[in-house]
Order: C-alpha cells, then structure tokens, then sequence
C-alpha cells in the first residue's frame, strides 16, 4: 500500500482531466520562449524543480544529443527565469501555488530527473496510452506535448 | 499634411514590396562574410560551391552525435519542405526560395553553423563548408 499511495494520488490528480484539466503557468519570458521554443514547445518550468534546470543549463552542449549550446548572457538569463519558476519554488510560495508543482509529487530530493517524460507523475498520466504511441508520425517525441494537447503551450493539458 | 502623409505612407508600402520581393533572388549577406574568411582561412580558396553544399548536406557523418548522422536527419530530403526537429516542431525549408530570409542574419546563422555543425559533423564547420551549403541553398 505504501508503494501503491503516491501512484493513487497521482492518479486522482490526473483522473478528472476532461473537467479540470491540467494546468500549469505558462512560459511569460520572451528569451526563454525564443531560445527553448526553437526546436520543442518552451516546457513551463514548473514542471522540474530547480536542481533539474540547472543541470540542464550546464549541460547545453549535449542537450539530450544535440548541442543546443547558448551564448553565457542568454543561458544566464534562462536558468535564473527556469529556476525562479521551478516546480519547488513556485510550490513553496504559498497554498494557491501547490498545484503547479504537482508534477514534482512523489519525486525525492536525491532525484534530479532531466526529462518531465521520466518523472514518476508524468509516466502515471501517460500509462493508458497504446504501445508505440510517441513513435507516431505526427508525435516523434514525448517531447511534443502540442501533438495531443493542443493549448500545452498555454499551460492546459487537458486531455484532447 | 494630410496628402504628404499619404504619400509618404505609399512610397514606405512600396519601398517594402519591394525590399520584400528581392531577397529571394539576391545572395545572403553572410555569403560575402563567409568568402572574406574562407579567403583568409586557405589564399587557394576558389569560390564557393554548390555541388560541396549538396554533398555536405547529404553526408552521414559517424564523427558527430550518434542521434544526428546527418543534416538530413531534421532537416529532410527535400530542401523546399519543412524539416521537423527530434522533439516533433517544424523546422522552416531550408531552400532560399521558399524561405527567403534565411542566412540574412550573421549571428544567427553562425548560432545554426555552430550547433549542427557540432551534433553532426563532430567539429566545426570551416567557412568554406558553411559557404558551400548556403550556396547550394540559393539554387534551391
């Protein structure tokens, strides 16, 4: 049961998603928009918790197999707006704030997951989906949270 | 006033056409940038070609990541369509004649150069490659 609890409140979090959806402040830096939206949707920071941007930032030159390096002025100004508004930071604002960190529910502090798609309440949301369903045509990538939710960029991830 | 102003409205309109309609024809600024630095680089430089831009941007390269053997890999086949990034997003055709402001931008295209050169040659690109590909990419 205890091994079961976090996956069922996952679950009950992620299980009206037709009626409250998900929702997740959206992207308002226009560096962050430009630079991150170049090559996938500009992901809202809420969803990773500061140590996880970080690392991120540091590792530009490999970004997942691709150098997506910056100039230091620009990666400067990102990793301060990704942090500011990072999944923990922005929860421990205050009790109106709690929901945007709720992707980060369950993940303990020796974690530092680099991909929203690896966190164990992204994967919970995801699970009732067919095999081979991001491998599509016209999804390519977990990463491409538009091809399915159509108002992700705008922070609504309910489910289309 | 009123007319002066018109006018000066409809001369800027024109002006704008017609800036706008030129680039598709004219060569980018970067390829005069890039010829100046090649010529430094190696006093044999010859001009650019766009046959080398064509092969470069067809090679598979085993020296860069391994997610990125190609230009091809994001970019596509046909220069004229739209490429599509590894996360799924559309990458603007790469030919100048369906996307005629591309490589008007130094740094940007540097920033470009810079990057993909690095995931899929492994190295960076001499001005000459660089120069070679844009060309390749006006005849397209």
């Amino acid at each position: 049961m205890k091994r079961l609890l976090p996956i069922l409140v996952c679950a009950a979090l992620a299980a009206p998603p037709a009626m409250a959806g998900e929702h997740y402040p959206p992207v308002t830096d226009r560096l962050t928009l430009k630079e991150c939206g170049d090559c996938h949707m500009a992901f809202q920071p809420s969803m990773l918790p500061a140590r996880s941007w970080r690392a991120l930032m540091v590792g530009l030159d490999d970004h997942f197999g691709e150098n997506a390096s910056l100039d230091p002025e620009t990666a400067r100004h990102i990793e301060a707006y990704l942090v500011a508004n990072a999944g923990d930071v922005s929860r421990s604002r205050g009790f109106f704030s709690w929901r945007s960190g709720k992707m980060l529910r369950f993940l303990s502090d020796s974690e530092t997951p680099l991909r929203i798609s690896d966190l164990r309440c992204w994967k919970r949301m995801h699970d009732e989906l067919p095999r081979g369903a991001f491998s599509r045509a016209n999804v390519r990538s977990k990463a491409n949270c538009v091809a399915c939710h159509k108002r992700a960029a705008q922070g609504d991830y309910e489910e289309d | 006033m009123i007319t002066s102003t018109r006018n000066a409205l409809l001369l800027s309109a024109l002006a704008a056409v017609c800036l706008g309609a030129a680039p598709a024809t004219a060569e980018p600024a970067t390829l005069d940038a890039y010829a100046r630095q090649a010529q430094a680089e190696d006093p044999s430089f010859g001009g650019f070609s766009a046959q080398r831009g064509e092969t470069l941007f067809r090679a598979r390269f085993a020296s860069g990541k391994a997610e990125t053997p190609a230009c091809v890999t994001c970019h596509g086949d046909d220069p004229r369509m739209a490429g599509r990034t590894r996360a799924g997003k559309a990458i603007e055709p790469m030919a100048l004649s369906v996307s005629p402001n591309r490589y008007g931008d130094i740094a940007k295209t540097e920033k470009w150069f810079r990057r993909n050169c690095d995931s899929v040659l492994g190295r960076a690109c001499t001005a000459r490659e660089k120069g070679d590909f844009i060309a390749f990419m006006t005849t397209q």
